[in-house]
């Protein structure tokens, strides 16, 4: 009964009614929106196992995160955060926690993940690496029986690592910046978000495990380290102190994150980005301005 | 302007105007000059410096948030100190918004990767206020000094007044004035292993970098590299804090720096190369690619 009430009312005289203005409002808004998102592009935040601490991290880029959900990014899908029930197809997809292979929920969503999203991005430990959901048992009530937790390349193929507990949030805004110029950039700016995207691209071909034990067989026993200390300063639970000038860790306390080996100089170092610091960190603080 | 220096505005040769600084200074006191001035201007509010460790000479990053724990902190150790373990903890247990370091050029390269991949840095990337470099050829790890002083050069740790590498020499004076010169043939083979595949010799990532090859004895070579490095350096020549010759003026000159770099860069690039090689059919693992 309502709806053709409506249609046979678009008034041609000036708005009387409270309820008039209203509807003259709406589509204002609407038109306005739909202007500035057209070249933005679909980000999602699955959340499996994790602590939401990385979620946490990417809010913390304060008004950095009000920008990017302004200018360059629409949340699709997110928990508490979307009103969508469920994943939809998206650009990038921010995939916090590992899998517990006894949900089939979460095993279902993973999946989903990859067949709706351009790019997968693991973000934080859990995802990466499993981090600490690798020294679960199961017994926790009300599913005891969730006791097996993967990370994320284990099941689906991934692109792009966010290593670190919790990842940090100005890595997280690089990334989101970067991947904003891969996707809608002008030529040298994809050119330039390649570049930089690269090693963490290659960190996710590497491999699922990670471990203080890397630096060892990666980088000492290779010859490779210089005793700059980036690792200790990078350990989010302080395993790492230097022994006459190299790193020492105490390998019960690390926690799995991947934070050490990436932070590393001599994990990955790559000139053609590195010698554009100055250009880039402008870049990233222009585009968050 | 050649690869090896890396990107600079300007290059001089200085000296501090501070009598207290020089005196105990290696070369200029550059480094210490340009901290105490941004200290006191509140450019930064401390610095990650090379202070002694629990050894006679043993170097161990510092955070000087005085002019007198700069000044205790003077001189070239010649063994490795961790600087950037502590660039973390610099801004939380010591509370430090603008963070002043001094390192070699690969700790340098490790404060870059932080800002642009900090994976372990939470909130540090923004707090760089002033990374100063030092010319390096390779450094020692403490043991290795040990080795060479107590063994080669027969002096006591404790008794060295300062150490020194120039005109081809090691060089070991001790506070009775004697003074002992390594060929450096000896001391080749006792160098960081790490060192070997590092391919920067005048810190082409700081801010400001600075040694004493290129200059006469007592004064520095000074490379400003970034915007930001050129501001603080204007500000503390407008304050007085350096005398400066034009490097185009002075013996040996910027042709020295230039060849020093040339040998260093093109020797480690041969052993990265040949590390691909190192086995049969089996390399040794390359950090730059």
């Amino acid at each position: 009964m309502t709806a053709p009430v409506k249609k046979e009312t678009p008034p041609v005289k000036p708005a009387v009614t409270p309820s008039d203005v209203k509807t003259e409002k709406k589509v204002e808004i609407i038109k306005k929106e739909e202007k500035s998102v057209t070249n933005k592009i679909k980000v999602g935040h699955i959340h499996l196992s994790g602590c939401t601490g990385c979620l946490v991290s990417l809010a913390d880029n304060y008004l950095g995160l009000v920008k990017i959900l302004d200018d360059y990014a629409d949340l699709v899908y997110g928990l508490t955060l979307a009103d969508v029930r469920h994943i939809p197809e998206m650009d990038v997809a921010l995939v916090e926690g590992s899998v517990c292979i006894q949900d089939h929920e979460s095993v279902e969503d993973i999946k989903t993940t990859r067949q709706k999203a351009k790019v997968v991005v693991a973000v934080g430990g859990c995802a990466s690496y499993g981090n600490i959901t690798r020294f679960a048992r199961g017994g926790q009530h009300n599913q005891p029986q969730h006791e097996s937790y993967l990370p994320i390349g284990n099941l689906i193929d991934v692109d792009v690592y966010i290593p670190g507990c919790a990842p940090t949030p100005q890595l997280i805004r690089n990334v989101c910046v970067m991947a904003y110029l891969l996707l809608r950039g002008t030529d040298d700016q994809k050119a330039l978000a390649t570049k930089y995207l690269k090693p963490l691209m290659d960190l996710a071909k590497r491999g699922t495990t990670a471990c203080f034990c890397d630096l060892m067989t990666e980088v000492i026993n290779q010859g490779l380290c210089m005793g700059c200390g980036s690792c200790a300063a990078a350990c989010p639970v302080r395993a790492i102190t230097h022994e006459w000038g190299k790193p020492q860790g105490q390998r019960d306390l690390c926690i799995k994150c991947g934070a050490c080996y990436s932070q590393c100089p001599r994990s990955f170092f790559n000139f053609d980005v590195m010698n554009e610091f100055e250009g880039i960190i402008d870049l990233i603080n222009g585009a968050l301005k | 302007m050649a690869m090896e220096l890396g990107k600079y505005k300007t290059c001089v040769s200085a000296r501090s105007t501070d009598k207290e600084i020089v005196q105990k200074s290696q070369d200029g006191g550059i480094v210490t000059q340009l901290f105490a001035f941004a200290l006191e201007k509140g450019i930064i509010d401390g610095a990650i410096v090379a202070g002694v460790g629990d050894r006679p000479w043993k170097a161990r990053p510092f955070i000087a948030t005085t002019r007198e724990e700069l000044l205790a902190a003077r001189g070239t150790k010649y063994n490795i100190s961790p600087q950037i373990a502590w660039l973390k903890e610099a801004t939380r247990s010591f509370g430090l918004d603008k963070i002043g370091i001094v390192g070699v050029p690969c700790q340098m390269q490790a404060v870059r990767k932080a800002q642009l991949y900090p994976t372990g840095m939470r909130d540090v990337p923004d707090k760089i206020a002033l990374a100063l470099g030092i010319f390096c050829m390779e450094n020692f790890p403490y043991k290795s000094i040990q080795q060479l002083v107590e063994d080669h050069a027969g002096q006591k740790m404790q008794s060295v007044k300062k150490m020194e590498i120039g005109k081809g020499k090691f060089w070991v004076y001790t506070e009775r004035g004697a003074v002992v010169q390594l060929p450096l043939k000896i001391t080749h083979k006792y160098e960081q292993p790490g060192c070997h595949v590092c391919l920067d010799y005048v810190a082409n990532l700081a801010d400001i970098s600075t040694g004493s090859v290129g200059s006469p004895d007592g004064w520095s070579t000074v490379f400003v590299r970034t915007k930001n490095g050129e501001d603080i350096w204007s500000k503390a020549m407008a304050a007085g804090c350096f005398e400066t010759k034009a490097i185009e003026q002075v013996k040996p000159g910027l042709e020295m720096v230039t060849k020093l770099a040339t040998e260093k860069i093109t020797k480690n690039k041969k052993t990265v190369d040949e590390r691909a090689t190192f086995g049969v059919k089996k390399g040794l693992r390359n950090p730059y690619i």
